[in-house]
């Protein structure tokens, strides 16, 4: 083939790729993409009276989000109700993540370590939950920790307590329905990366005298912690940005990020605030997203597939 | 196979063609939670065949919110009196004329002539009630009859305490306890009911809705709730008594308007003249258990209503109880300022 | 050597800590099915074996309409979002890489990336915007919605069985004068298209389970049967809800074996 036979069959097939991909463009850019562009020009306009905006260009939005304006003496603060909001998003977030790296690891040694056959179906055991509706499953916890659940009828009918404990509307039950919510996707990548673990360094391990602590900590735990920087991340990241947990656990106190850009939205009646929010939860995501490529990448890359 | 998918999705489309094409018309109205009487709504159906859809929020904000913001869809609204001025003013309502409709004679003349709608040129009274306070007894045997519940909570109900966010009732239930006058926009007394609600709020439960299930089933032990919701409550769970605060408490009214772009007005003044029947008032109120604005209507409301303690105002408690007008502009700013900086 | 055992793969404490992982995973999904059966309103009592719940789920017509919207729903957005995604993935994959083929894909997977609440927001903006100035509210508005957050699902299975495969197949089409359209059709098509029915099924499940977007894009008396059941939640948790979520565990169940199933038949 002549060079110019070459570039023009190369130019065809580029051109035909892009014509492939232009409908999933335009889809995403009409109902996904596009929207989130007019989301950063309104968090830079003024809030309409009660729902809107009025387009009257300004930075208050974004001042707004921390500092705050005394109603009467009008000085400017930092607004302690907004970093209490973000403060406990990312607390409860990191414990979500913490909560489900201490039940998911073990459960995805224990997947990875069982015989060829019977792993299929414990992986399908583990993808139940998963791809189950995310309001079943926060309501299947609603009726555990309810004062007349589950939990709260199983502990006064033996005993241990009298009256139930109030566990609904706290910051403890968000914790434990977005654990519950989030561990599959913990397990996933976990079990993933042990996977592909070489067990026979494990036999090395022992046969060099080390304990099952020592073989865990400084064999098992560095070779598999690209899973464990994924498991986390695909943790963190949607817990951040929960909305209905929250919501329906934490009763409309315990407001995190999500709940609160909703707030904004409607009784809030601030838009631009609330798109501002928005975007800030963006770029925290998009920025962990981005410390977890880097580590992918540095450490050879890792299937979440 | 993308045949038999294609075909399994046109069947679908015409099932939902079906469901919906029974009825000659519709309606959909936007209402308050748990405030619309199902056999209201299928006798309505039923008589006029027309297919009714309710949706519903649970504060007059949020309402107000959606329907400013256009593109909602609805037909009728139920605002609170506080409210709908607000909305006369914002031109989202039709002057639907029912004191011209063929059931207005059965209006209770007291709330003919009302300060928000003169001669009810755009709204029908849909129920009235107060506000105050919830208390499920078991918890608490002290005195319901103070808003010292939510503002200055006892020891046994420190952190069961919910109250319901709906800014205006809140605000004004604030600012009487704290000696103000409802309305008020003295910044000196508006500064410490901001500094009281915000120090109260540690020791609430919850800011939610829903209370008429919440306190039947024991979820929450006290709330600021309307005396219908409590009243349900109470058929549920005995334990829950209804507290009319000495300090001050609310007396309020929602009437039920048609929306300027409603789709289908014609059905909507039918509802209206519907509802304005003693008979079809008095389905509204069995089922939420507030009083309605019909006169005729109490021969048809079960006996209990007569003399429940929700719907009787104690002679000592009449009072305090305070009837409040559309707060002006200025003191709305500031009630809002101060609301935001709670909800957080 | 000793006479007992030793595993080299087991962990002290880890067996019994997965298993109570799977225990409390589905402790209170098995309860909630096991009461939407319950005779008895609470909990706490058992009231017998009961159809009751189901029947009074079946029986509301706000129910009934929900779920057909949502089957509706679903069904539309799965059907764009798989055709979408298949072109996207011929487009993006076995080829070298060209210019933007990073932004393509980026776009494509951006839903992945997105807070859901986000999108929500900026859907409620944009298409209150739209409903205004159109006067228009159907249902299309949640079919853009959903379809456009659906097509990662069903681009990265089809995207995977695309790298996977042989070439050496097409390659012989071609020799055999084969045009690009019949190859495809005859070769490439039949063998991605397990795939693509995984795909298909996966934006199906995801399309019903939507929460959030739905909440925030729906106009007056569109609830689909998640925000049915989320309206329902903030007030009464009657064992009503109970039975519609089991109905809807069922069908993911279902919906998910048979992904599993076609997904190993590949293999």
């Amino acid at each position: 083939m002549s060079r110019t036979a070459e570039s023009e069959a190369e130019t065809a097939r580029i051109r035909r790729n892009w014509a492939l991909a232009t409908p999933a463009l335009l889809l995403l850019f009409a109902g996904a993409a596009g929207p989130l562009l007019v989301v950063v020009v309104y968090s830079f306009l003024t809030p309409g009276d009660y729902s809107g905006v009025e387009w009257d260009f300004t930075f208050d939005a974004w001042v707004q989000i921390l500092f705050a304006r005394d109603i009467f003496d009008d000085t400017l603060r930092l607004a302690d109700a907004h970093l209490t909001i973000f403060w406990r998003s990312v607390k409860l977030s990191l414990l979500t993540t913490l909560a489900c790296f201490a039940f998911g690891f073990p459960t995805a040694w224990f997947i990875a370590t069982r015989d060829r056959r019977q792993r299929g179906l414990w992986l399908f055991l583990i993808t139940i939950p998963f791809w189950t509706n995310l309001l079943i499953r926060t309501f299947a916890i609603l009726e555990v920790v309810r004062n007349q659940g589950l939990l709260n009828t199983a502990l006064m009918k033996l005993g241990v307590i009298s009256t139930p404990i109030q566990i609904l509307y706290t910051d403890t039950a968000v914790l434990i329905g977005m654990a519950y919510v989030y561990l599959p996707l913990m397990v996933l990548p976990l079990y993933a990366a042990i996977d592909r673990f070489d067990f026979r360094l494990l036999e090395a391990g022992y046969d060099l005298y080390a304990s099952r602590w020592q073989v865990l900590r400084r064999i098992v735990l560095p070779i598999v912690k690209p899973g464990i920087v994924a498991g986390s991340i695909l943790v963190f990241v949607p817990s951040l940005g929960a909305y209905v947990t929250p919501r329906v656990l934490g009763g409309g106190k315990n407001m995190m990020i999500g709940n609160f850009i909703e707030l904004q939205f409607g009784q809030g009646r601030n838009w631009p605030l609330g798109s501002a929010l928005a975007m800030v939860l963006l770029v925290i995501v998009l920025v962990a997203l981005l410390a977890y490529v880097r580590a992918a990448n540095r450490t050879g890359g890792v299937d979440v597939h | 196979m993308k045949r038999l998918y294609l075909g399994g999705i046109a069947a679908l489309m015409a099932t939902t063609a079906a469901t919906t094409a029974h009825a000659e018309g519709s309606l959909n109205i936007y209402n308050w939670g748990n405030y619309t009487s199902p056999e209201l709504i299928e006798k309505f159906e039923k008589e006029h065949n027309v297919d009714v859809t309710i949706t519903d929020y649970d504060s007059n904000t949020t309402a107000l919110t959606k329907i400013e913001a256009g593109g909602h869809g609805f037909d009728m609204v139920v605002p609170t009196h506080t409210y709908l001025p607000i909305y006369i003013e914002k031109d989202l309502l039709l002057e639907a004329r029912p004191d011209q409709m063929e059931n207005f004679e059965h209006m209770d003349p007291q709330w003919v002539d009302v300060e928000w709608d003169p001669g009810r040129h755009y709204s029908v009274p849909w129920q009235w009630g107060t506000t105050g306070v919830a208390v499920n007894k078991s918890a608490y045997s002290g005195d319901p009859n103070t808003s010292a519940i939510w503002l200055d909570t006892p020891e046994e109900l420190k952190g069961k305490v919910n109250v319901v966010p709906e800014m205006q009732d809140v605000m004004s239930l604030a600012i009487m306890y704290m000696g103000g006058e409802p309305c008020t926009s003295d910044k000196e007394v508006l500064r410490k009911v901001r500094d009281k609600l915000v120090e109260a709020k540690a020791d609430w439960m919850s800011m939610d809705y829903g209370m008429t299930e919440r306190l039947g089933n024991g979820d929450v032990m006290a709330s600021v709730n309307w005396n219908g919701s409590t009243f349900r409550a109470r058929v549920t769970n005995p334990d829950v008594v209804y507290g009319y605060p000495k300090e001050g408490y609310i007396v309020w009214m929602d009437s039920i308007a048609i929306l300027k772009d409603a789709e289908n007005v014609e059905n909507a003044k039918l509802f209206m003249n519907f509802i304005m029947e003693p008979e079809n008032a008095a389905m509204i109120s069995s089922f939420a258990r507030y009083a309605n604005g019909i006169a005729g209507s109490e021969e048809f409301m079960p006996e209990e209503m007569q003399t429940a303690p929700e719907i009787v105002v104690p002679e000592e408690l009449k009072a305090a109880g305070k009837f409040n007008q559309t707060c002006p502009q200025e003191a709305q700013d500031l009630y809002t300022a101060i609301w935001t900086e709670l909800q957080k | 050597m000793s006479t007992r055992t030793f595993s080299v793969t087991a962990l002290p404490g880890f067996a019994t800590v997965a298993l109570v992982a799977f225990v409390a995973l589905y402790a209170p999904i098995v309860t909630m099915v096991v009461y939407s059966f319950n005779g008895s309103q609470s909990v706490a009592v058992w009231g017998g074996f009961s159809l009751e719940w189901y029947v009074r789920a079946w029986e509301n017509t706000a129910v009934q309409e929900a779920t057909v919207r949502s089957l509706v729903i679903a069904a539309s957005a799965s059907l764009i979002a798989t055709t979408v995604a298949t072109m996207a993935a011929l487009g993006t994959t076995r080829t070298r890489s060209f210019r933007g083929q990073t932004l393509i894909y980026v776009m494509v997977n951006q839903p992945l990336m997105v807070p859901e609440i986000v999108t929500a927001v900026a859907l409620l903006i944009v298409f209150a915007a739209v409903r205004v100035a159109t006067g228009w509210s159907g249902l299309g508005f949640l079919i853009l919605a959903h379809s456009a957050f659906c097509v990662p699902f069903a681009y990265l299975p089809i995207r995977a069985r695309l790298e996977g495969m042989d070439l050496s197949l097409e390659t012989a089409a071609a020799d055999l004068y084969a045009s690009r359209w019949q190859t495809f059709r005859h070769v490439t098509l039949p063998l991605i298209f397990p795939a693509i029915i995984a795909g298909a099924m996966l934006a199906f499940v995801i399309s019903l389970d939507d929460v959030i977007i739905t909440e925030f894009v729906k106009s007056a008396g569109q609830d689909t049967l998640p925000t049915y059941m989320l309206g329902q939640l903030r007030r009464a948790v009657t064992p009503e809800v109970n039975a519609i979520s089991t109905a809807l565990l069922g069908l993911t169940v279902l919906l998910l074996t048979a992904f599993f199933i076609i997904s190993r038949t590949r293999d």
